[in-house]
Protein backbone atom coordinates (compact mmCIF):
# COMPACT_ATOMS: atom_id res chain seq x y z
CA UNK A 1 0.00 0.00 0.00
CA UNK A 2 1.24 3.45 -0.87
CA UNK A 3 -0.69 6.38 0.60
CA UNK A 4 0.14 8.71 -2.32
CA UNK A 5 -1.20 6.37 -4.95
CA UNK A 6 -4.18 5.47 -2.81
CA UNK A 7 -5.20 9.10 -2.33
CA UNK A 8 -4.60 9.88 -5.98
CA UNK A 9 -6.69 6.92 -7.14
CA UNK A 10 -9.55 7.82 -4.81
CA UNK A 11 -9.60 11.34 -6.18
CA UNK A 12 -9.65 10.00 -9.73
CA UNK A 13 -12.57 7.69 -8.99
CA UNK A 14 -14.69 9.76 -6.64
CA UNK A 15 -16.67 11.53 -9.34
CA UNK A 16 -17.43 8.29 -11.13
CA UNK A 17 -18.49 6.65 -7.86
CA UNK A 18 -20.88 9.52 -7.15
CA UNK A 19 -22.41 9.32 -10.62
CA UNK A 20 -22.97 5.58 -10.24
CA UNK A 21 -24.47 6.22 -6.82
CA UNK A 22 -26.91 8.73 -8.28
CA UNK A 23 -27.82 6.19 -10.96
CA UNK A 24 -28.61 3.39 -8.51
CA UNK A 25 -30.53 5.74 -6.23
CA UNK A 26 -32.55 7.01 -9.19
CA UNK A 27 -33.33 3.49 -10.36
CA UNK A 28 -34.43 2.47 -6.85
CA UNK A 29 -36.56 5.58 -6.50
CA UNK A 30 -38.28 5.22 -9.86
CA UNK A 31 -39.07 1.53 -9.44
CA UNK A 32 -39.85 1.35 -5.73
CA UNK A 33 -41.86 4.56 -6.05
CA UNK A 34 -44.17 2.66 -8.37
CA UNK A 35 -45.01 0.10 -5.74
CA UNK A 36 -47.81 1.90 -3.84
CA UNK A 37 -49.87 2.20 -7.02
CA UNK A 38 -48.98 -1.33 -8.12
CA UNK A 39 -49.87 -2.71 -4.69
CA UNK A 40 -53.52 -1.86 -5.19
CA UNK A 41 -53.57 -4.04 -8.28
CA UNK A 42 -51.24 -6.71 -6.88
CA UNK A 43 -53.67 -9.56 -7.51
CA UNK A 44 -54.27 -8.56 -11.09
CA UNK A 45 -50.55 -8.16 -11.57
CA UNK A 46 -49.76 -11.59 -10.18
CA UNK A 47 -52.38 -13.12 -12.44
CA UNK A 48 -51.04 -11.36 -15.49
CA UNK A 49 -47.53 -12.55 -14.70
CA UNK A 50 -48.74 -16.10 -14.34
CA UNK A 51 -49.64 -16.03 -18.02
CA UNK A 52 -46.07 -15.34 -19.12
CA UNK A 53 -43.84 -18.30 -20.03
CA UNK A 54 -41.76 -19.22 -16.96
CA UNK A 55 -38.46 -18.88 -18.90
CA UNK A 56 -39.31 -15.29 -19.68
CA UNK A 57 -40.06 -14.54 -16.06
CA UNK A 58 -36.86 -16.19 -14.94
CA UNK A 59 -34.79 -14.13 -17.36
CA UNK A 60 -35.99 -10.97 -15.73
CA UNK A 61 -35.93 -12.28 -12.20
CA UNK A 62 -39.69 -12.31 -12.02
CA UNK A 63 -40.38 -15.97 -11.33
CA UNK A 64 -42.13 -16.26 -7.97
CA UNK A 65 -42.61 -12.54 -8.07
CA UNK A 66 -44.94 -11.90 -5.23
CA UNK A 67 -46.43 -8.46 -5.42
CA UNK A 68 -48.38 -8.67 -2.18
CA UNK A 69 -45.51 -7.03 -0.27
CA UNK A 70 -42.82 -4.66 -1.46
CA UNK A 71 -40.12 -7.29 -0.86
CA UNK A 72 -41.34 -9.37 -3.77
CA UNK A 73 -41.13 -6.38 -6.00
CA UNK A 74 -37.79 -5.38 -4.48
CA UNK A 75 -36.16 -8.66 -5.52
CA UNK A 76 -36.88 -7.69 -9.12
CA UNK A 77 -35.59 -4.14 -8.62
CA UNK A 78 -32.51 -5.46 -6.84
CA UNK A 79 -31.57 -7.54 -9.87
CA UNK A 80 -31.57 -4.35 -11.86
CA UNK A 81 -29.33 -2.70 -9.28
CA UNK A 82 -27.04 -5.72 -9.39
CA UNK A 83 -26.58 -5.27 -13.14
CA UNK A 84 -25.55 -1.65 -12.60
CA UNK A 85 -23.18 -2.58 -9.78
CA UNK A 86 -21.67 -5.33 -11.90
CA UNK A 87 -20.95 -2.90 -14.74
CA UNK A 88 -19.40 -0.36 -12.38
CA UNK A 89 -17.20 -2.91 -10.61
CA UNK A 90 -16.12 -4.47 -13.92
CA UNK A 91 -15.21 -1.06 -15.29
CA UNK A 92 -13.00 -0.43 -12.27
CA UNK A 93 -11.53 -3.91 -12.53
CA UNK A 94 -10.70 -3.80 -16.21
CA UNK A 95 -9.43 -0.24 -15.91
CA UNK A 96 -7.40 -0.82 -12.75
CA UNK A 97 -4.05 -1.00 -14.51
CA UNK A 98 -5.01 -1.07 -18.18
CA UNK A 99 -6.05 2.59 -18.34
CA UNK A 100 -2.57 3.67 -17.25
CA UNK A 101 -1.04 1.34 -19.78
CA UNK A 102 -3.30 2.46 -22.62
CA UNK A 103 -2.62 6.10 -21.83
CA UNK A 104 1.06 5.43 -21.12
CA UNK A 105 1.02 7.00 -17.68
CA UNK A 106 2.24 3.67 -16.26
CA UNK A 107 5.79 4.73 -17.10
CA UNK A 108 5.41 7.75 -14.88
CA UNK A 109 4.04 5.78 -11.96
CA UNK A 110 6.34 2.77 -12.12
CA UNK A 111 9.52 4.81 -12.50
CA UNK A 112 8.79 6.11 -9.00
CA UNK A 113 10.30 4.37 -5.97
CA UNK A 114 7.36 2.02 -5.47
CA UNK A 115 6.91 -1.73 -5.75
CA UNK A 116 4.41 -3.29 -8.12
CA UNK A 117 2.67 -4.81 -5.11
CA UNK A 118 2.21 -1.37 -3.56
CA UNK A 119 0.81 -0.03 -6.82
CA UNK A 120 -1.69 -2.84 -7.29
CA UNK A 121 -2.77 -2.95 -3.64
CA UNK A 122 -3.30 0.82 -3.52
CA UNK A 123 -5.33 0.68 -6.70
CA UNK A 124 -7.42 -2.25 -5.49
CA UNK A 125 -8.17 -0.58 -2.16
CA UNK A 126 -9.01 2.76 -3.76
CA UNK A 127 -11.39 1.04 -6.20
CA UNK A 128 -12.94 -0.81 -3.27
CA UNK A 129 -13.52 2.47 -1.45
CA UNK A 130 -15.15 3.96 -4.54
CA UNK A 131 -17.38 0.89 -4.85
CA UNK A 132 -18.24 1.19 -1.17
CA UNK A 133 -19.49 4.72 -1.74
CA UNK A 134 -21.97 3.33 -4.26
CA UNK A 135 -22.71 0.39 -1.96
CA UNK A 136 -23.57 2.81 0.83
CA UNK A 137 -25.85 4.71 -1.53
CA UNK A 138 -27.71 1.48 -2.32
CA UNK A 139 -28.06 0.65 1.38
CA UNK A 140 -29.33 4.07 2.33
CA UNK A 141 -31.68 4.51 -0.60
CA UNK A 142 -33.08 0.98 -0.38
CA UNK A 143 -33.82 1.18 3.33
CA UNK A 144 -35.39 4.63 2.99
CA UNK A 145 -37.47 3.77 -0.07
CA UNK A 146 -38.62 0.41 1.30
CA UNK A 147 -39.87 2.28 4.35
CA UNK A 148 -41.47 5.03 2.30
CA UNK A 149 -43.16 2.97 -0.37
CA UNK A 150 -44.23 -0.18 1.47
CA UNK A 151 -47.86 0.85 0.94
CA UNK A 152 -48.47 0.43 4.66
CA UNK A 153 -47.86 -3.32 4.45
CA UNK A 154 -44.44 -3.33 6.09
CA UNK A 155 -41.37 -5.17 4.73
CA UNK A 156 -39.02 -7.90 5.84
CA UNK A 157 -36.06 -5.97 7.13
CA UNK A 158 -33.96 -9.07 7.75
CA UNK A 159 -34.29 -10.18 4.14
CA UNK A 160 -33.49 -6.68 2.92
CA UNK A 161 -30.32 -6.58 5.00
CA UNK A 162 -29.30 -10.04 3.80
CA UNK A 163 -29.67 -8.80 0.25
CA UNK A 164 -27.80 -5.55 0.85
CA UNK A 165 -24.99 -7.37 2.65
CA UNK A 166 -24.34 -9.42 -0.47
CA UNK A 167 -23.34 -6.33 -2.45
CA UNK A 168 -19.79 -6.10 -1.14
CA UNK A 169 -18.83 -9.63 -2.24
CA UNK A 170 -20.71 -9.14 -5.49
CA UNK A 171 -18.71 -5.99 -6.23
CA UNK A 172 -15.37 -7.53 -5.29
CA UNK A 173 -16.14 -10.45 -7.61
CA UNK A 174 -16.44 -8.18 -10.64
CA UNK A 175 -13.59 -5.91 -9.56
CA UNK A 176 -11.08 -8.73 -9.14
CA UNK A 177 -12.32 -10.80 -12.08
CA UNK A 178 -12.09 -7.75 -14.35
CA UNK A 179 -8.58 -6.97 -13.11
CA UNK A 180 -7.43 -10.58 -13.54
CA UNK A 181 -8.80 -10.85 -17.08
CA UNK A 182 -7.29 -7.50 -18.07
CA UNK A 183 -3.92 -8.69 -16.77
CA UNK A 184 -4.16 -11.95 -18.69
CA UNK A 185 -4.58 -9.91 -21.85
CA UNK A 186 -1.67 -8.20 -23.49
CA UNK A 187 -3.45 -4.91 -23.89
CA UNK A 188 -6.92 -3.56 -23.15
CA UNK A 189 -7.50 -0.63 -25.45
CA UNK A 190 -10.95 0.28 -24.23
CA UNK A 191 -12.41 -0.75 -20.90
CA UNK A 192 -16.14 -0.38 -21.61
CA UNK A 193 -16.69 -3.28 -24.04
CA UNK A 194 -14.86 -5.70 -21.77
CA UNK A 195 -16.70 -4.51 -18.68
CA UNK A 196 -20.07 -4.73 -20.44
CA UNK A 197 -19.17 -8.16 -21.72
CA UNK A 198 -18.29 -9.48 -18.28
CA UNK A 199 -21.27 -7.89 -16.49
CA UNK A 200 -23.93 -8.80 -19.07
CA UNK A 201 -22.31 -12.16 -19.77
CA UNK A 202 -22.63 -13.08 -16.12
CA UNK A 203 -26.15 -11.70 -15.98
CA UNK A 204 -27.21 -13.74 -19.01
CA UNK A 205 -25.62 -16.89 -17.61
CA UNK A 206 -27.74 -16.44 -14.53
CA UNK A 207 -30.87 -15.38 -16.34
CA UNK A 208 -30.91 -18.09 -18.97
CA UNK A 209 -29.34 -20.85 -16.94
CA UNK A 210 -32.62 -22.74 -16.79
CA UNK A 211 -33.09 -22.53 -20.53
CA UNK A 212 -29.69 -23.84 -21.46
CA UNK A 213 -30.53 -27.05 -19.67
CA UNK A 214 -26.93 -27.32 -18.56
CA UNK A 215 -26.96 -26.45 -14.89
CA UNK A 216 -23.19 -26.29 -14.51
CA UNK A 217 -22.59 -22.99 -16.31
CA UNK A 218 -24.69 -20.88 -14.00
CA UNK A 219 -22.55 -21.91 -11.05
CA UNK A 220 -19.86 -19.38 -11.92
CA UNK A 221 -22.06 -16.31 -11.96
CA UNK A 222 -22.59 -14.17 -8.87
CA UNK A 223 -26.02 -13.33 -10.25
CA UNK A 224 -26.83 -16.92 -9.25
CA UNK A 225 -24.76 -16.90 -6.06
CA UNK A 226 -26.67 -13.85 -4.88
CA UNK A 227 -29.99 -14.43 -6.65
CA UNK A 228 -32.23 -11.84 -4.94
CA UNK A 229 -35.32 -13.93 -5.49
CA UNK A 230 -33.81 -16.94 -3.76
CA UNK A 231 -32.38 -14.89 -0.89
CA UNK A 232 -35.74 -13.29 -0.17
CA UNK A 233 -37.65 -16.55 -0.50
CA UNK A 234 -35.28 -18.49 1.75
CA UNK A 235 -34.49 -15.55 3.97
CA UNK A 236 -30.88 -16.80 3.85
CA UNK A 237 -27.81 -16.96 1.64
CA UNK A 238 -26.91 -20.15 -0.11
CA UNK A 239 -23.47 -20.50 1.43
CA UNK A 240 -22.20 -23.16 -0.93
CA UNK A 241 -22.86 -20.81 -3.85
CA UNK A 242 -21.33 -17.86 -1.99
CA UNK A 243 -18.24 -19.99 -1.44
CA UNK A 244 -17.82 -20.21 -5.23
CA UNK A 245 -17.85 -16.41 -5.47
CA UNK A 246 -15.21 -16.20 -2.78
CA UNK A 247 -13.11 -18.88 -4.45
CA UNK A 248 -13.23 -16.97 -7.76
CA UNK A 249 -12.20 -13.78 -5.94
CA UNK A 250 -9.21 -15.48 -4.34
CA UNK A 251 -8.10 -16.97 -7.65
CA UNK A 252 -8.58 -13.64 -9.43
CA UNK A 253 -6.47 -11.83 -6.82
CA UNK A 254 -3.69 -14.40 -7.09
CA UNK A 255 -3.71 -14.15 -10.89
CA UNK A 256 -3.74 -10.34 -10.76
CA UNK A 257 -0.70 -10.05 -8.48
CA UNK A 258 1.20 -12.82 -10.19
CA UNK A 259 0.67 -11.31 -13.63
CA UNK A 260 1.28 -7.71 -12.57
CA UNK A 261 4.48 -8.49 -10.74
CA UNK A 262 5.91 -10.07 -13.88
CA UNK A 263 4.38 -7.76 -16.41
CA UNK A 264 6.26 -5.88 -19.12
CA UNK A 265 4.76 -2.42 -19.24
CA UNK A 266 3.98 -1.73 -22.89
CA UNK A 267 5.80 1.20 -24.47
CA UNK A 268 4.58 3.62 -27.09
CA UNK A 269 4.28 2.20 -30.64
CA UNK B 1 31.61 0.85 -8.26
CA UNK B 2 29.93 1.75 -11.54
CA UNK B 3 26.68 3.70 -11.42
CA UNK B 4 25.24 1.55 -14.20
CA UNK B 5 26.53 -1.86 -15.09
CA UNK B 6 24.80 -4.28 -17.41
CA UNK B 7 25.97 -7.79 -18.21
CA UNK B 8 24.72 -9.58 -21.30
CA UNK B 9 21.47 -7.75 -20.82
CA UNK B 10 19.02 -9.24 -23.29
CA UNK B 11 15.38 -8.61 -23.97
CA UNK B 12 13.06 -10.33 -26.41
CA UNK B 13 9.42 -9.32 -26.76
CA UNK B 14 8.10 -12.74 -27.62
CA UNK B 15 10.19 -13.42 -30.71
CA UNK B 16 10.82 -9.79 -31.52
CA UNK B 17 14.31 -8.58 -30.74
CA UNK B 18 14.68 -5.86 -28.14
CA UNK B 19 18.36 -5.87 -27.20
CA UNK B 20 20.95 -8.63 -27.23
CA UNK B 21 23.92 -9.05 -24.89
CA UNK B 22 24.25 -5.41 -23.97
CA UNK B 23 27.15 -5.02 -21.57
CA UNK B 24 28.16 -1.56 -20.53
CA UNK B 25 29.38 0.46 -17.58
CA UNK B 26 28.68 4.05 -16.74
CA UNK B 27 30.89 5.57 -14.08
CA UNK B 28 29.99 8.13 -11.48
CA UNK B 29 29.83 11.71 -12.73
CA UNK B 30 29.92 10.70 -16.36
CA UNK B 31 27.66 11.88 -19.18
CA UNK B 32 27.21 8.77 -21.26
CA UNK B 33 25.72 9.07 -24.72
CA UNK B 34 23.72 6.16 -26.05
CA UNK B 35 23.40 6.45 -29.79
CA UNK B 36 21.45 4.53 -32.32
CA UNK B 37 18.67 4.96 -34.83
CA UNK B 38 15.04 4.45 -33.90
CA UNK B 39 14.29 0.84 -33.08
CA UNK B 40 17.90 -0.03 -32.21
CA UNK B 41 17.01 -0.76 -28.58
CA UNK B 42 17.74 2.49 -26.73
CA UNK B 43 14.37 2.76 -25.02
CA UNK B 44 14.36 -0.97 -24.27
CA UNK B 45 17.67 -0.58 -22.43
CA UNK B 46 16.42 2.36 -20.39
CA UNK B 47 13.14 0.63 -19.55
CA UNK B 48 15.08 -2.40 -18.37
CA UNK B 49 17.17 -0.18 -16.09
CA UNK B 50 13.96 1.22 -14.62
CA UNK B 51 12.35 -2.18 -14.11
CA UNK B 52 9.44 -1.28 -16.37
CA UNK B 53 10.19 -4.44 -18.32
CA UNK B 54 12.00 -7.59 -17.28
CA UNK B 55 15.16 -8.96 -18.92
CA UNK B 56 15.01 -12.22 -20.86
CA UNK B 57 18.51 -12.90 -19.56
CA UNK B 58 21.49 -11.05 -18.21
CA UNK B 59 21.35 -8.46 -15.49
CA UNK B 60 21.49 -4.76 -14.82
CA UNK B 61 22.94 -3.19 -11.70
CA UNK B 62 22.49 0.41 -10.68
CA UNK B 63 24.37 1.94 -7.75
CA UNK B 64 25.67 -1.62 -7.35
CA UNK B 65 22.19 -3.01 -6.74
CA UNK B 66 19.98 -5.25 -8.80
CA UNK B 67 17.70 -3.25 -11.08
CA UNK B 68 14.74 -5.58 -10.55
CA UNK B 69 15.08 -6.80 -6.97
CA UNK B 70 16.14 -3.47 -5.51
CA UNK B 71 14.18 -1.43 -8.02
CA UNK B 72 12.12 0.67 -5.62
CA UNK B 73 15.18 1.66 -3.60
CA UNK B 74 17.23 2.45 -6.70
CA UNK B 75 14.48 4.56 -8.21
CA UNK B 76 14.60 6.99 -5.27
CA UNK B 77 17.74 8.38 -6.85
CA UNK B 78 16.79 8.16 -10.50
CA UNK B 79 15.26 10.89 -12.62
CA UNK B 80 13.66 9.60 -15.79
CA UNK B 81 12.61 11.55 -18.83
CA UNK B 82 10.84 9.36 -21.40
CA UNK B 83 11.04 10.07 -25.10
CA UNK B 84 7.30 10.54 -25.31
CA UNK B 85 5.67 12.11 -22.27
CA UNK B 86 2.20 11.11 -21.17
CA UNK B 87 0.54 12.42 -18.05
CA UNK B 88 -2.89 12.30 -16.46
CA UNK B 89 -4.78 14.59 -18.79
CA UNK B 90 -7.28 16.05 -16.36
CA UNK B 91 -4.64 17.29 -13.93
CA UNK B 92 -3.04 20.66 -13.54
CA UNK B 93 0.71 20.82 -14.03
CA UNK B 94 1.28 21.85 -10.42
CA UNK B 95 -0.77 18.90 -9.10
CA UNK B 96 1.07 16.44 -11.29
CA UNK B 97 4.42 17.79 -10.12
CA UNK B 98 3.33 17.64 -6.49
CA UNK B 99 2.14 14.09 -7.00
CA UNK B 100 5.49 13.24 -8.53
CA UNK B 101 7.38 14.91 -5.68
CA UNK B 102 5.29 13.12 -3.06
CA UNK B 103 7.07 9.86 -3.87
CA UNK B 104 10.45 11.18 -2.79
CA UNK B 105 11.33 11.95 0.80
CA UNK B 106 11.98 15.62 1.56
CA UNK B 107 10.55 18.91 0.40
CA UNK B 108 11.07 19.61 -3.28
CA UNK B 109 8.84 22.63 -3.78
CA UNK B 110 11.64 25.14 -4.11
CA UNK B 111 13.52 23.12 -6.68
CA UNK B 112 10.26 22.54 -8.55
CA UNK B 113 9.58 26.27 -8.88
CA UNK B 114 13.20 26.93 -9.83
CA UNK B 115 13.06 24.39 -12.62
CA UNK B 116 9.67 25.62 -13.83
CA UNK B 117 11.06 29.15 -14.02
CA UNK B 118 14.09 28.05 -15.97
CA UNK B 119 11.99 26.06 -18.42
CA UNK B 120 9.34 28.81 -18.56
CA UNK B 121 6.60 26.38 -17.59
CA UNK B 122 3.20 27.69 -16.51
CA UNK B 123 2.24 25.58 -13.50
CA UNK B 124 -1.44 26.45 -13.49
CA UNK B 125 -2.37 25.02 -16.86
CA UNK B 126 -4.07 21.73 -17.47
CA UNK B 127 -1.96 18.95 -18.92
CA UNK B 128 -4.51 18.34 -21.68
CA UNK B 129 -4.15 21.95 -22.87
CA UNK B 130 -0.38 21.77 -23.22
CA UNK B 131 1.47 21.53 -26.52
CA UNK B 132 3.86 18.65 -26.99
CA UNK B 133 6.87 20.84 -26.22
CA UNK B 134 5.26 22.07 -23.01
CA UNK B 135 4.46 18.52 -21.91
CA UNK B 136 8.10 17.75 -22.48
CA UNK B 137 8.98 20.59 -20.11
CA UNK B 138 6.71 19.05 -17.49
CA UNK B 139 8.69 15.86 -18.03
CA UNK B 140 11.98 17.66 -17.49
CA UNK B 141 10.81 19.32 -14.28
CA UNK B 142 9.33 16.12 -12.85
CA UNK B 143 12.48 14.20 -13.79
CA UNK B 144 14.76 16.66 -12.01
CA UNK B 145 12.78 18.02 -9.09
CA UNK B 146 13.90 15.44 -6.55
CA UNK B 147 17.60 16.06 -7.30
CA UNK B 148 18.36 12.52 -8.45
CA UNK B 149 21.87 11.06 -8.57
CA UNK B 150 21.30 9.42 -11.93
CA UNK B 151 19.42 10.84 -14.88
CA UNK B 152 18.04 8.53 -17.54
CA UNK B 153 17.16 10.67 -20.51
CA UNK B 154 15.49 9.01 -23.46
CA UNK B 155 15.63 11.29 -26.52
CA UNK B 156 15.14 14.25 -24.18
CA UNK B 157 15.23 17.03 -26.74
CA UNK B 158 12.50 15.63 -28.98
CA UNK B 159 9.85 18.34 -29.30
CA UNK B 160 11.85 21.14 -27.62
CA UNK B 161 12.59 24.26 -29.61
CA UNK B 162 16.29 25.22 -29.99
CA UNK B 163 16.13 27.85 -27.26
CA UNK B 164 14.69 25.37 -24.77
CA UNK B 165 17.14 22.73 -25.90
CA UNK B 166 19.95 25.04 -24.96
CA UNK B 167 18.42 25.76 -21.55
CA UNK B 168 17.92 22.06 -21.07
CA UNK B 169 21.55 21.32 -21.91
CA UNK B 170 22.67 24.00 -19.48
CA UNK B 171 20.55 22.36 -16.81
CA UNK B 172 22.03 18.96 -17.52
CA UNK B 173 25.55 20.42 -17.40
CA UNK B 174 24.80 22.04 -14.04
CA UNK B 175 23.42 18.78 -12.70
CA UNK B 176 26.47 16.96 -13.99
CA UNK B 177 28.77 19.53 -12.39
CA UNK B 178 27.10 18.68 -9.08
CA UNK B 179 28.13 15.09 -9.61
CA UNK B 180 25.00 13.70 -11.24
CA UNK B 181 25.59 10.84 -13.64
CA UNK B 182 23.73 11.13 -16.92
CA UNK B 183 22.69 8.40 -19.34
CA UNK B 184 21.57 10.17 -22.47
CA UNK B 185 20.04 8.37 -25.40
CA UNK B 186 19.67 10.04 -28.74
CA UNK B 187 19.72 9.53 -32.45
CA UNK B 188 20.94 13.08 -32.98
CA UNK B 189 24.68 12.97 -32.78
CA UNK B 190 25.30 16.67 -32.62
CA UNK B 191 23.70 16.93 -29.20
CA UNK B 192 25.54 13.90 -27.88
CA UNK B 193 28.77 15.41 -29.09
CA UNK B 194 28.02 18.64 -27.22
CA UNK B 195 27.27 16.95 -23.94
CA UNK B 196 28.77 13.52 -23.55
CA UNK B 197 32.19 12.31 -22.59
CA UNK B 198 31.70 8.72 -23.68
CA UNK B 199 29.34 7.08 -26.11
CA UNK B 200 27.95 3.67 -26.76
CA UNK B 201 26.67 2.92 -30.21
CA UNK B 202 23.84 0.45 -30.52
CA UNK B 203 22.71 -1.17 -33.75
CA UNK B 204 20.00 -3.78 -34.19
CA UNK B 205 19.96 -4.38 -30.45
CA UNK B 206 23.69 -4.94 -30.07
CA UNK B 207 26.40 -2.62 -28.80
CA UNK B 208 28.86 -2.17 -31.63
CA UNK B 209 31.20 0.32 -30.02
CA UNK B 210 31.80 1.95 -26.68
CA UNK B 211 34.42 4.62 -26.55
CA UNK B 212 35.52 8.01 -25.50
CA UNK B 213 34.17 10.69 -27.80
CA UNK B 214 37.69 12.01 -28.34
CA UNK B 215 39.10 8.60 -29.14
CA UNK B 216 36.24 7.93 -31.45
CA UNK B 217 37.00 11.06 -33.36
CA UNK B 218 40.80 10.88 -33.21
CA UNK B 219 41.49 7.23 -33.78
CA UNK B 220 39.14 7.19 -36.59
CA UNK B 221 39.11 9.03 -39.77
CA UNK B 222 40.53 12.38 -40.73
CA UNK B 223 38.61 14.39 -43.19
CA UNK B 224 41.03 15.90 -45.64
CA UNK B 225 40.49 18.52 -48.28
CA UNK B 226 43.26 19.39 -50.68
CA UNK B 227 43.40 21.99 -53.42
CA UNK B 228 46.54 21.95 -55.52
CA UNK B 229 47.85 22.70 -58.99
CA UNK B 230 47.42 19.51 -60.94
CA UNK B 231 46.72 16.50 -58.78
CA UNK B 232 47.66 13.46 -60.87
CA UNK B 233 44.86 10.98 -61.38
CA UNK B 234 45.06 8.19 -58.82
CA UNK B 235 47.52 10.20 -56.71
CA UNK B 236 45.70 9.33 -53.49
CA UNK B 237 45.26 5.65 -54.25
CA UNK B 238 46.63 4.66 -50.86
CA UNK B 239 45.52 2.18 -48.25
CA UNK B 240 43.28 4.02 -45.76
CA UNK B 241 41.84 6.50 -48.23
CA UNK B 242 38.11 6.29 -48.74
CA UNK B 243 35.20 8.26 -50.10
CA UNK B 244 37.40 10.23 -52.48
CA UNK B 245 35.54 12.88 -54.41
CA UNK B 246 36.46 15.87 -56.49
CA UNK B 247 35.09 19.21 -55.38
CA UNK B 248 35.68 22.68 -56.82
CA UNK B 249 39.18 22.20 -58.04
CA UNK B 250 40.31 19.98 -55.18
CA UNK B 251 39.69 16.60 -53.70
CA UNK B 252 38.06 15.55 -50.47
CA UNK B 253 38.50 12.17 -48.79
CA UNK B 254 38.62 10.33 -45.51
CA UNK B 255 41.89 8.94 -44.32
CA UNK B 256 42.66 6.43 -41.63
CA UNK B 257 46.22 5.31 -41.09
CA UNK B 258 49.72 6.73 -40.68
CA UNK B 259 49.30 10.49 -40.61
CA UNK B 260 52.97 11.01 -41.49
CA UNK B 261 52.59 9.14 -44.77
CA UNK B 262 49.68 11.24 -45.90
CA UNK B 263 51.36 14.51 -44.95
CA UNK B 264 54.42 13.51 -46.93
CA UNK B 265 52.23 12.76 -49.86
CA UNK B 266 50.50 16.11 -49.50
CA UNK B 267 53.70 18.09 -49.24
CA UNK B 268 54.92 16.71 -52.54
CA UNK B 269 52.09 18.58 -54.22
CA UNK B 270 51.99 22.22 -55.21
CA UNK B 271 49.40 23.04 -52.58
CA UNK B 272 46.89 25.87 -52.74
CA UNK B 273 44.88 24.93 -49.71
CA UNK B 274 44.58 22.07 -47.29
CA UNK B 275 42.36 21.24 -44.32
CA UNK B 276 42.66 18.23 -42.09
CA UNK B 277 39.70 17.87 -39.75
CA UNK B 278 38.23 15.43 -37.36
CA UNK B 279 35.09 14.00 -38.81
CA UNK B 280 31.80 14.82 -37.13
CA UNK B 281 30.21 12.11 -35.10
CA UNK B 282 27.60 11.88 -37.82
CA UNK B 283 30.21 10.80 -40.30
CA UNK B 284 31.69 8.24 -37.94
CA UNK B 285 28.27 7.03 -37.18
CA UNK B 286 27.34 6.59 -40.82
CA UNK B 287 30.42 4.46 -41.17
CA UNK B 288 29.11 2.10 -38.48
CA UNK B 289 25.78 1.87 -40.15
CA UNK B 290 27.02 1.24 -43.69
Amino acid sequence: MNANIFKFEIRMKLKSALIWSIAVVAVSLIYLGLYPSLAQEADLFDQALANFPPQFLQAFGMQNLNMSTIMGFYSFVFLFIQVLLAIQASMYGFGLVSVEEAEFTADFLLSKPVTRTQVLTSKFLAALIALTVTNAAVWASSLVFLEMFDAGRGYDRHAAILLLSSIVIFQIFFLTAGAAISLLLKRVRSVTPYAMGLAFGMYLLGAFSGMLGDVKLELITPFKHFDPNAIIQNNAWNFSLVAISIAVIVIAIVISYWRYLHRDIPAVA
Amino acid sequence: MSIIETRQLTKYYGKARGIIDVSLRVEEGEVFGFIGPNGAGKSTTIRLLLGLIFPTRGEARIFGKDAIKDGPEIRKDIGYLPSEVFYYEGMKVIDLLKYSASFYPGDHRQRMHELADIMELDLNRRIEDLSYGNKKKVGIVQGLLHSPKLLLLDEPTLGLDPLMQRKFFDLIRQENARGVTVFFSSHILGEVQRLCSRVGIIKDGRIIEISDIRTLQQNNYKRIYVAANAIPAGYFDLPGVTNLEEVNGGVRFFFKGDIDAIVEKLSALDLLDVTIEEPTLEEIFMHYYE
